[in-house]
């Protein structure tokens, strides 16, 4: 089992691949691409390897060898395993394969960094090496002669370094170890273009509040250290609270506190409000953060930590929990935003923060299996939509990401990136067989069976309004009439029946078209010669959409099989179920009840999908019908639409209210007292002992005393005495300081003991 | 007592070594300036030079165990004795003295502050360091307050007359300040002695028979002590001569400040008031936590507050600071040895602030952070180090400041048994939401004075990146936050064994 005993391989390979790019990358021909490249290519092929030997080591097991449950050992403290055939429905206990080397020691316990494989960090690390390969190739072209080409690569090197430690992680800390590096990378690579202050603003924001969720983090993870013991292990924590011997009440704590973290990692209402943002980056990252890092972090640690929730917040009770409520909302808050996103980046945002909705609710409702197959589908379509948004923008749009000033009618243009971005819809969307439905589907059908019905009908709703929106993303960009080309003649002119129509009033028209200047941006390449002026044509001249060179298509079809085939690991109806034999842990979680498929329960989702995305067609078509001007005709609506518009009012209260507080008002009064209280009892003091001493040493020479007390910074005017006794007076000056505070030492040694 | 090892002269070396090189350099006329800079890195070269030797020749197997132990007499009258000794406490605080002074040197090089006499700076620079090594290895209360108050005075000369416009009211602040502390220290010292009626100074002698003493006087000879430490850590509400010291002192005056002088403080409550008097530790922890973590909340809304970048690395120094205490306060493993990795962890990453703060003045002629901006267009280098820092500093996992934080925050949920979980525990949240503060005020800073464009009053002058000066002053200080964040075991390992002992746990 080499591979699963060597998988620390996977995350260092980037890790090393990053510190020689920033080292050496400028000086190489391929300005460090080529080495980031390479590594990622190494650890996807050690991941599959790993997978592969993963997979024989489950059917081992199945089969009945010892192969799987072989030793392992933890610090050189071996587990004693759960019994081999406990639990009836499993047959075969799969152990993970778990090695560490001593990381730190305190009070004679020393703490690992290790790797800790099983099923679930298999899937993950396939799919984050999957994605993060092709999102570099991607970016080959895609970033060609940025002017931060190589610091680029280096950073999605570290980045995907970042991930990979965090899913192998053995224990808790190793994991905020990757937590936190993702979190860095994200600040670097969002800020990619640091010229401008509303990316580095963006940049900035994703720190702050994932940083904020991180109180959570840091809380939840010493609350769990301690409540298992004194160990971060998470294969330790895991079995002693699948076994009960924690406490409910500590498990709840620690349950709440990392929850906050996940809610802030994986954009979860809310603290959403970075991700959108966080598009300021350039779209490769996008898709990276996206699909297979950073916001998947969080999902990852509560299936990762999954016996702490489940006992922590009753999960196995079919009660209400708070997972199971904060992801139905995030899924329904976040697909009404992306109905009013002009950005096409930012409907994909919102779509991510809606989707993550289903993972933490699935998760919430017990549906682990499911959530986890979400993650796993979920990835390939996003990186899949992400990449193609990417493609539009560096072919289609001229570096815009606005879908109603420079898209429209880019279908027969951009043909591949056109039927890619439908395949990933189409999955998005769960529409049968695509990967999306699948899982979805799982989620849903799971989260009835739990006992979460209401939970299982929000998921419909966001299912109908997913197709929905991206009916519209897709009809904007790909449909209709090209509205690209020269900027300036469609900014002021712009297709009245478009903008008009869609989310604006006639007295505001002009309004919202500013905002939607003002809120789209673009992956230009700052200033410099980003793309090719020769490919391209210059800024001013004619631009003509066209297919992307196949360093960015080939990506964009390897996904898009993905995306097609990818849920078919896990489809109940086709007796398969590969992705539960393979993932699903048998050793220190839960048993997972598994429902079973309901063909009334897919058709019925499939058919709200659909109809959601006619329904939408069909207005577009028709130039949205009766509903065309509604935001001036109703009140409701245009209120509506202006909540919506300003994101329900969380950025202003977050950056006017909280941080706002915080750094002005807050900040100036603790200063204020720094400066006038303690510090004017300092001087106060100062300037009484003065007094003291001069009363006391009265024979000692004045000028000396003056010296002190100017020195003391009272007199600030007259203190040219002190450079002189600075200078003369050195030795005295210092003994007459000494015996003052030496006095008023004795004065209180007589007062007090 | 000399058992451990034959190489007991190596304490006493390490500490008086620089002294050859300032009696040398009182030798050498003024105008000899590159002679005196020779002179003086040569000194503190040696000085490392044993440093080196010891960290080669320590067993690392007794790191609990006080090693190349010198116990003779020394002032009789008064039963002190000369007593030097080297645990895994003292070893890296040593270490990181002697590197700190080298690269002070190197950087002092070809960035002499005005008004120039590099004969002097250095002379005191020397008499500093005798004073910092001397502080960590003594084992007797006399030979460390001697110590102790040896480094007042070099400090107080370095800001009084190489420091910036306001140097008198910051020298004077600081001198007097610190001077107030010692003397109650003293006098907690000498009433430890007396009450105890121990044989000597000695801090082992101390700490054998300070039970004899009733707890309301431990109370008391504590707080003597708590104020000479806690003013030079420094603690709020006591810090308030740091920012006024940090912003006027030279850049190497800031450097020596930081990375040393302020962890004296937390050394002494490490070395001496916890093991000596550890049932009054336990009276004390809850307020000197309390302290600290209002020291967290309200050195970080300071920093918000600052408008000059130098001012505001010296506020965040009071945050830091009250990870270090508020991991003191829990008197637990985790959290002495966390409190441990963050001074040393402070020294490296503060250290280096305040020479990229001295670089970036020496380059722009101001600090004023709405006046800077591009630092990463102008000089790319320094930039990129800024941002290193900023990151280490703000506790980010892989680099050094990270174990400082973190273990401090575990071990609040857990002290020490007899101190209140539910208080600890409130401490634990309080500063974990202070990780927040941090990383608003330094990515603020970040982001004005590294990121956008360069200012246009300084868009067309020439700023030249970081130099050979600055480049070897600062890759050792670079290179150890980043080992030291990824393997931290080099330093709890030697740590850890030293902690059992102070904490009474082992040995």
């Amino acid at each position: 089992m080499f591979f699963l005993d060597h998988a620390w391989l996977i995350p260092v390979l980037p890790a090393v691949a990053f510190a020689i790019i920033l080292l050496v990358g400028k000086r190489l021909p391929g300005k460090g691409a080529e080495i980031g490249i390479t590594a990622i290519l190494a650890s996807l092929v050690l991941s599959l390897l790993a997978a592969a030997q993963w997979i024989q080591r489950v059917n081992d097991a199945g089969a009945g060898h010892e192969g799987a449950l072989g030793f392992f050992t933890t610090l050189g403290r071996s587990i004693a395993p759960r019994a081999a055939t406990a639990g009836g429905e499993h047959a075969a206990v799969v152990e993970p394969v778990i090695h560490s080397i001593t990381w730190w020691q305190s009070g004679s316990t020393t703490f690992g960094i290790g790797t800790h494989i099983d099923g679930l960090a298999v899937a993950l690390v396939v799919v984050v090496t999957i994605i993060s390969s092709l999102v570099q190739i991607f970016s080959l072209e895609y970033m060609r002669g940025d002017r931060r080409y190589t610091h680029y690569f280096a950073g999605l090197s570290l980045f995907t370094a970042g991930m990979l430690n965090l899913v192998v992680a053995e224990n808790t800390l190793q994991l905020l170890l990757g937590w936190e590096i993702m979190g860095l990378c994200s600040f670097m690579l969002i800020g990619h273009w640091w010229e401008e202050q509303a990316n580095s603003d963006a940049a900035l924001k994703a720190f702050f509040t994932t940083r904020t969720g991180d109180i959570g983090l840091l809380v939840g993870i010493s609350i769990v250290f301690f409540g298992a013991g004194q160990t971060f292990s998470i294969y330790e924590t895991n079995e002693m609270a699948t076994n009960g011997q924690i406490s409910h009440l500590v498990l709840l704590m620690a349950s709440i506190a990392l929850f906050i973290a996940v809610i802030g990692k994986s954009g979860q209402f809310p603290l959403h409000t970075w991700l959108p943002d966080a598009m300021a980056g350039p779209t490769p990252v996008s898709a990276l953060i996206h699909a297979a890092t950073m916001v998947v972090a969080g999902v990852y640690l509560v299936a990762r930590l999954y016996p702490v929730f489940y006992d922590g917040f009753s999960i196995g009770n079919g009660g209400v929990n708070p997972m199971v409520l904060i992801g139905g909302i995030t899924i329904l808050i976040a697909a009404a935003l992306a109905f009013v996103q002009v950005d096409i980046k930012k409907v994909l945002a919102y779509s991510t923060v809606s989707q993550l909705g289903y993972m933490v609710m699935g998760l919430g409702a017990g549906a682990w299996t499911a959530a986890v197959f979400h993650i796993f589908t979920h990835a390939f379509f996003k990186a899949l939509l992400f990449l193609g948004a990417g493609s539009i923008s560096h072919s289609g749009s001229h570096h815009s990401f606005n879908m109603k000033t420079s898209m429209g009618g880019l279908r027969k243009k951009m043909p591949i990136t056109f039927w890619t971005f439908i395949i990933g819809t189409l999955a998005l969307a769960g529409i049968f067989p695509f990967a999306g439905f699948w899982s979805k589907d799982e989620i849903l059908v799971a989260a009835g069976a739990n006992g979460y019905s209401t939970f299982m009908v929000i998921g419909l709703i966001g299912a109908f309004m997913t197709a929905a929106y991206m009916t519209r993303c897709v009809y904007l960009t790909f449909f209709g009439e090209y509205r690209g080309g020269d900027h300036h003649g469609d900014v002021h002119a712009p297709d009245p029946a478009l903008v008009g129509a869609l989310h604006a009033s006639e007295g505001n028209e002009e309004l919202t078209l500013e905002h939607d200047l003002a809120v789209a941006h673009d992956d230009h390449g700052h200033g410099v010669p980003a793309h090719g002026a020769a490919a391209h044509g210059g800024h001013d001249e004619h631009f003509e959409p066209h297919e992307s060179p196949l360093l960015l298509t080939v990506p964009l079809m390897i996904l898009a099989a993905l995306a097609m085939f990818g849920g078919l690991l896990n489809a109940a109806p086709f007796g398969i179920e590969k992705f539960k034999d393979w993932v699903e842990p048998t050793i220190a979680y839960p048993e997972f009840a598994h429902a079973d498929f309901s063909y009334s329960k897919a058709i019925v989702s499939v058919c709200l999908a659909l109809a959601g995305g006619v329904i939408v067609f069909a207005l577009y078509q028709r130039d949205l019908g009766r509903l065309r001007g509604l935001t001036r005709r109703s009140r409701l609506a245009s209120a509506g639409y202006t909540f919506l518009w300003n994101k329900y009012y969380l950025d202003d209260l977050y950056e006017k209210g909280v941080v706002y507080f915080i750094k002005k008002p807050l900040a100036a009064a603790m200063y204020w007292i720094n400066q006038h209280v303690i510090d004017g009892v300092v001087n106060g003091v100062g300037r009484g002992s003065v007094g003291v001493g001069r009363w006391t040493y009265r024979h000692i020479d004045q000028q000396v005393v003056d010296g002190a007390v100017n020195g003391a910074g009272l007199a600030a005017g007259s203190s040219g005495g002190f450079l002189r006794t600075l200078q003369t007076g050195r030795v005295s000056q210092y003994g007459a300081l000494l015996f003052a505070a030496a006095g008023i030492g004795a004065l209180i040694l007589v007062i007090v003991v | 007592m000399e058992t451990l090892s034959d190489h007991n002269w190596v304490l006493s070396a390490a500490v008086f070594l620089p002294l050859v090189g300032v009696v040398a350099m009182l030798l050498i006329p003024r105008s000899e300036e590159l002679l005196h800079k020779l002179v003086a890195l040569g000194t503190a070269l040696a000085t490392l030079g044993i440093g080196v030797f010891i960290l080669f020749t320590f067993d690392y197997d007794r790191a609990g165990t006080l090693q190349y132990t010198v116990n003779t007499t020394w002032i009789d009258v008064i039963h002190s004795r000369y007593i030097v000794g080297l645990d895994g406490i003292s070893l890296p605080l040593l270490l990181l003295s002697m590197v700190i002074v080298v690269l002070v040197l190197v950087y002092s090089l070809n960035h002499i502050p005005d008004p120039g006499n590099p004969k002097a700076l250095f002379i005191l620079i020397l008499l500093l360091e005798v004073g910092m090594n001397g502080t960590f290895v003594a084992q007797d209360l006399i030979l460390f307050f001697v110590f102790f108050e040896v480094v007042l005075l070099p400090m107080y000369f370095m800001i009084g007359v190489w420091g910036g416009e306001q140097r008198k009211y910051a020298s004077i602040k600081f001198f007097l300040f610190t001077l107030f502390g010692s003397a109650l220290m003293l006098l907690a010292f000498l009433a430890l002695y007396f009450k105890t009626g121990a044989a000597s100074f000695a801090i082992a002698d101390l700490a054998a028979s300070s039970s004899s003493i009733a707890h309301g006087t431990q109370l008391l000879i504590f707080g003597g002590m708590f104020m000479g430490f806690a003013i030079k850590v420094p603690m709020f509400p006591f810090h308030t001569w740091l920012p006024d010291a940090h912003t006027q002192a030279p850049t190497v005056g800031s450097v020596l400040l930081a990375a040393i002088l302020l962890k004296l403080g937390t050394y002494g409550f490490i070395r001496i008031a916890i093991p000596i008097l550890p049932d009054a530790a336990v009276s004390w922890a809850p307020w000197i936590g309390l302290l600290a973590v209002i020291g967290i909340i309200y050195g970080a809304l300071c920093c918000l507050a600052q408008t000059d970048m130098k001012r505001l690395i010296a506020f965040s120094s009071v945050a830091h600071m009250g990870f270090v205490m508020l991991g003191i306060s829990t008197l637990t493993s985790y959290g002495l040895n966390a409190a441990l990795f963050g001074m040393v962890a402070h020294g490296l990453i503060t250290g280096m602030l305040f020479f990229v703060a001295g670089s970036t003045k020496e380059r722009f002629h101001t600090l004023e952070i709405k006046r800077l901006g591009g630092l990463l267009l102008q000089a790319p280098h320094l930039g990129w180090i800024l941002g290193m820092c900023v990151m280490a500093s703000l506790g980010l996992p892989g680099l050094a400041g990270f174990w400082g934080e973190f273990p401090a925050i575990l071990s609040s949920y857990q002290p020490a048994p007899g101190l209140s979980e539910p208080l600890f525990r409130t401490f634990m949240v309080v500063a974990a939401a202070g990780t927040v503060l941090a990383a608003g005020y330094l990515l603020w800073l970040y982001q004005r004075v590294a990121f956008g464009e360069p200012s246009p009053e300084f868009a067309h002058h020439e700023i030249h990146d970081v130099e050979l000066p600055e480049w070897l002053a600062w890759t050792p200080l670079l290179i150890g936050i980043v080992v030291f964040g990824l393997v931290p075991n080099l330093m709890f390992k030697l740590f850890d064994p030293a902690v059992q002992v102070v904490l009474g746990l082992k040995g």
